[in-house]
């Protein structure tokens, strides 16, 4: 139960600092953030690595690295991508 | 690797998160705020792989680089008029990566007796499933209608909101089996099952005009799935992230609604277009008939000759035709004869939440020169000319003048305001919200009907002679 408040806690928490931070973003640039955000959402990743590396059983490896899969097309091509854009936004000389 | 020094990398990776938004605040700082991000995730990643829990790394190494390669690929090929299905596509891919991470977790969770589990475990694996699940279908209806693989016109079914309603309470229903027993494997997938059905109903739905906001909904979704799961995994740094992307989805989702004078739920219910005549916006006939003036190419070049002062408003038409490049051609030539050209864009033109910004940005016009909403509206009673290039309901003046127009109060560039405007449109159809536009009857408008790049090449031409 204490684990549980803890997380929620940072739940919340997180949420107040993503507010504060993210209203801060110009309308010019609010496509690289969507984009970027999209990319930190793949962080999903994380859980993917450890239920494909455990092993417990066929079905959860393979559960596993199909995420790993995803989430890391989602995580490469969303910072690429957002590199991408934003390299658009750079002042020419 | 010990659990606190693993802890502790994920908080120095969840920091980077932060700092790498932070970072994207500003068009300067931006690129090393994305690779701050970039870099948090890749210590997250080194430090997960290090994790005394991991036993076999061959599958993750071979999804790793397949995953890496079509990302890398789609990064690379994707056109920028593109970008919001592929946004659209990702997100979803991380969505359905959350189902699969928390269905992987209930299976372990079940079979290693000696770990206890958890309410906190099945109902976060609920959450992460139903989530997750309404995103991948909710993402994949909307690459679908962006990409014009299904039309991008509102599917409205008959009782669509009671087969809603029925799927919502079967998805509760099934979360509680979940929660009750999580070893009945059943219950979790017919959960993601029923969530498939909600995200495709739930999405189909809307239409074209109202992307914006589904896909910055959809955004914060997937934060939220990845949050779910760091409840099932009891790690700390999904929820911090999922949290940050949550809550910067629902931030944009905000801005685009007030963009468009409409509440999320309408957004949502509402089908906005999905009448073709709506009340109070009049026939076009009446308002147009013997009231269009059309100009050619050489008497709106005159115009601009005497010109000080032009303001350019950009559409989705102006993308689709891909006239970015011509678009600053032309600017470039306005400005060598000393004429003052801005750009004003309306938040939600484009098809995603400062689309349109990025269009121009590829096309190198600077950033100083695009003017928000709220900067432009100033400035149109001091302009000369203003060049509408394929958009319409979001300069269409009864927004402002009736109430009754499934438009009103919307705010709009108030480009009728200006000395002239010039209108480059193919015809006169109506835009998404399917009414008529004042404007462009207004004794201070010129029609030039054309495709958008085509008029703008043509108008650069006569301007040249």
């Amino acid at each position: 139960m204490d684990a549980l408040v803890a997380a929620l806690t940072i739940f919340v928490l997180a949420l107040f600092v993503g507010f504060e931070v993210i209203t801060k973003v110009p309308p010019t640039l609010h496509t690289p953030l969507m984009s970027g955000s999209n990319a930190i959402s793949g962080i999903t990743l994380v859980g993917a690595l450890l239920s494909s590396g455990t092993q417990y059983s066929t079905l959860s490896t393979v559960l596993g690295t199909l995420a790993v899969v995803l989430a890391t097309i989602n995580v490469v091509g969303g910072f690429l991508v957002t590199h991408r854009i934003l390299g658009m936004f750079r002042r020419k000389s | 690797m010990t659990t606190s020094l693993i802890n502790l990398a994920y908080l120095v990776a969840s920091a980077l998160f932060i700092l790498g938004l932070k970072g994207l605040s500003h068009p300067r700082t931006a690129v090393r705020g994305n690779l701050l991000g970039a870099s948090g995730m890749l210590i997250a990643v080194v430090v997960t792989l290090l994790d005394r829990q991991i036993v076999g790394y061959g599958g993750i190494l071979g999804g790793i680089l397949v995953g890496s390669a079509i990302g890398a690929v789609l990064a690379q090929r994707i056109p920028m008029t593109a970008m919001p299905q592929m946004v659209a596509l990702l997100n979803g891919l991380g969505g359905i990566a959350s189902v699969l991470v928390a269905g992987a977790a209930l299976i372990e969770a079940v079979g290693i007796t000696e770990r206890p589990v958890t309410a906190q475990l099945t109902i976060a694996t609920a959450v992460s499933g139903l989530i997750g699940a309404v995103t991948f279908w909710g993402s994949l209806v909307a690459f679908g209608k962006l990409q014009d693989l299904i039309s991008g016109n509102p599917v409205l079914l008959p009782g669509r909101h009671a087969i809603n309603a029925a799927l919502l309470v079967a998805s509760i229903a099934l979360a509680a089996g979940v929660a009750m027993r999580p070893d009945v494997p059943l219950f979790y997938w017919g959960l993601v099952l029923v969530a498939s059905a909600l995200g495709i109903l739930a999405v189909i739905p809307i239409g074209g005009a109202d992307m914006p906001v589904v896909i910055s909904l959809l955004n914060s979704y997937s934060g939220l799935a990845a949050c779910a799961t760091g409840f099932v995994l009891d790690n700390t740094m999904l929820i911090i992230a999922g949290s940050l992307v949550g809550a910067s989805g629902i931030i944009l989702t905000r801005i685009m609604c007030d963009a468009m004078n409409r509440s999320l739920a309408n957004v949502l219910f509402g089908g906005l277009g999905a009448a073709v005549t709506a009340p109070g916006g009049g026939k076009g006939d009446d308002i147009y008939a013997g009231r269009v003036k059309s100009a050619d190419p050489e008497e709106i070049a005159m115009l601009l000759d005497i010109a000080q002062r032009v303001m350019i408003v950009p559409g989705y038409g102006l993308a689709v035709s891909q006239a970015q490049h011509s678009v600053k051609t032309l600017a470039e030539l306005l400005e060598k004869r000393g004429v003052q050209v801005d750009f004003a864009i309306h938040p939600v033109a484009g098809r995603m939440p400062g689309h349109m910004n990025v269009l121009l940005a590829e096309a190198d016009i600077p950033y100083e020169k695009l003017l928000t909403m709220e900067e432009a509206n100033p400035q149109f009673e001091q302009t000369d000319v203003v060049i509408v290039i394929g958009a319409n309901d979001v300069v269409n003046p009864v927004a402002r003048t009736d109430p009754s127009s499934p438009i009103a109060g919307m705010p709009i560039l108030d480009v009728d305001r200006a000395r002239t405007v010039v209108v480059v449109k193919r015809s006169l159809s109506p835009g998404f919200a399917g009414i008529p536009n004042p404007l462009f009857a207004a004794d201070n408008t010129l029609m030039y009907f054309a495709d958008g790049k085509k008029a703008l090449v043509d108008l650069i031409a006569a301007l040249e002679h």
